[in-house]
Formats: C-alpha cells, structure tokens, sequence
C-alpha cells in the first residue's frame, strides 16, 4: 500500500500548459494567453486556440508565438489568420456590411417589439377612455354598462 | 383579418424553420469558406517526396492548371477519397499535386505504395506550414489552380464521384474556356 501511494505520488505531475513555450516574462506569456482565447481552432470549432488540443491548434500557437517573438502586433497576427482561414477564426466578428445583419438584428427587433408593445399599450388606454365615456353618457340607464370590452380591440 | 395575424405568424415560423432544415441538409455546418478562392495561390517551395533533394514552388507550376489534394498517411478520409483519384485522375485532364502535409515522408511512401499513387508530383509539408498558407484545416483538401497561378476553386472534405461531376469538372471545364464559373 505504502508503495503504491508512493508510485502513484511519483507519477503524479503538476498541470502544465499543453504545449509550454519559451516566454521571455510574464507579459509576453499573458499577452500569447489573450490573443490564442480570441482565436478559434478550425479543428474542433467551438473551442478557441489556447484550450485545444489539436495538432493544427498547437501548429496554429506556434505560428502565433512566432509572430509575437518578431515584434508582430496583435491586429497583425489576427490578420495572417483571418487572410487564411476567414473572420471565422475571430471568436468576435468585425462590424463590415457583411455582419450587418448579425451586430443590428437583435437591437431592431427590441425596437420593434418595443414599437408593437406601445402600439398595443395606447389602443387599450384609448378604448378604456371610450368606455367610461360611454359610461358617463348612459348615466343610470340599465343594463348598457359592462357592454364594452376593452380587450374587444385586440 | 387581425385574429388571424397569429396564424400567418406560425406559417411564417413553419417556412423558417423549413429553411433552416433545407440549408443545414445542403450545407457542411463545419465548413468554413476559403477566403483564398479567387486570389493568387501562397508562395511556397518545397522538397518532393521521392527526391527531397529537388523542390516544387509555385512559380514552377504557373502556365498550366493544376489539382493541389492536401493529404496525408494518417488522414483515414484521404484513404476513403484515393480510390477516386486513382480511378478519376487521370480523366480530369489536368496535373494532378498531392501535398503530403504534416506527415512523415516514410510513411507517406509506405502508404502510397499499398494503395497506388494518383499524383504525377508529390511535394512534402512535414511541418504544415505551407498547409497553414494555403489555410488547411483538415485533410483532405484540393485546390484547383489556374494557368495563372489563381485559386478557382476549393473543396474542403473528401472529392466524391459526386462532386467532382458536379462541381470540380465544370470549373475545370471553365478554366480551360477562359472564363469564370459561378458554382
């Protein structure tokens, strides 16, 4: 038992990251963890390139640290990728005619839902206000109230 | 009229979710568009398979069309894909590339010799990143290139029977009647 636990202790190794690079400081090391979680692995797509495991992921980190070594900057790197492989390595897609629909839809359709809602709103204030003026108007005259619905409208 | 503003709402949906069906059967969820169609191919030069000494680059490949097929030894699509290159590569009436991309070169012979070699060159991408240039993402992929040196066409996943009838012979047909085929 002793030395089972102690075989399993040896084997045991600290978590490391999939494919330890060379940084020269922290810096450069948070900076290649920011710009890998911005990217999308083409490989299995819905993780990003500093989480997956494949084999085209870790070439693709590679290539990335590559660039960050000779002096590229981000938007640069996010270029040579984009100009490969699509906007669909960019985990958030750029704002041009082409994703117009995809940025502006959810923000018109909160307007337009908002545009119905007042519609709908002023319609039921209305004929709330035609019924007790119909009300006034009959004053006293039995069984005329209670006629008017004001959901009738909708 | 107004009562019935719900009903062609729900026919509006029903015709959506139709539509959504009919493009996700007819297209790959997982396929992401080249941006490369339409430009010229990437710079690259590299040694062939059976002479590493000599090497292929793009500018020895410029006059003529060519058939770029990424594969790879350890690419279980590419095995399903060779029959039909062995079988329909020679009738396509162009040069036929292979790319052997991230793959050890022995085992690509190994390979090639089991199941024959549809290519009239090899050229060999041990570390893939000509494979990244030409943005590769998964084996196997072709490209058609033009006399010029442009990308026509590109197909990502396997050349069936089915698309290279449907769709890789009329843009090569189009290539080699000068004009531009719309897919």
């Amino acid at each position: 038992m002793k030395w089972l636990l102690l075989a399993m202790l040896l084997m045991a190794q600290p978590a490391t990251a999939i494919d330890p690079l060379p940084f020269k400081d922290r810096a450069e090391e948070v900076r290649f963890q920011n710009l890998t979680k911005q990217l999308r692995c083409l490989v299995c797509q819905n993780q990003d390139l500093a989480d997956s495991d494949a084999d085209l992921a870790k070439d693709l980190r590679q290539q990335v640290f590559k660039m960050m070594q000779s002096g590229k900057s981000d938007a640069e790197i996010k270029q040579f990728l984009v100009s490969r492989y699509n906007d669909f390595v960019l985990y958030d897609p750029p704002l041009k005619p082409g994703t117009w629909l995809l940025w502006f839809t959810p923000g018109v359709l909160v307007l337009v839902g908002a545009g119905v809602l007042a519609n709908i709103l002023r319609r039921r204030g209305q004929s709330r206000l035609t019924a007790s003026a119909q009300i006034a108007a009959s004053d006293g005259e039995p069984g005329d109230s209670g006629n008017i619905d004001p959901r009738e409208d909708w | 009229m107004k009562r019935l503003l719900p009903f062609f709402v729900f026919v509006a949906l029903c015709g959506l979710l139709g539509f959504g069906i009919w493009w996700n059967t007819h297209h790959e969820m997982n396929e992401v568009p080249s941006p490369l169609v339409g430009k010229t191919a990437p710079e690259f030069t590299l040694p062939l398979l059976y002479e590493p000494a000599k090497s292929l680059g793009r500018k020895d490949l410029l006059g003529q069309p060519y058939l770029l097929n990424v594969f790879g030894s350890w690419c279980p699509t590419c095995q399903d894909e060779h029959p039909f290159l062995m079988r329909e590569g020679k009738s396509l009436g162009i040069r036929l590339i292979g790319l052997d991309w991230k793959d050890q070169p022995e085992a690509a012979k190994r390979w090639l010799q089991q199941f024959g070699n549809p290519y009239q060159t090899i050229i060999a991408d041990e570390d893939g990143h000509a494979g990244i240039d030409f943005g590769v993402y998964g084996a196997p992929e072709t490209f058609l290139v033009d006399a010029q040196g442009v990308i026509r066409y590109k197909r990502i996943g396997m050349l069936t029977p089915d698309v290279i009838a449907s769709e890789l012979k009329p843009q090569i047909a189009a290539i080699s009647a000068g004009r531009v085929a719309t897919p």
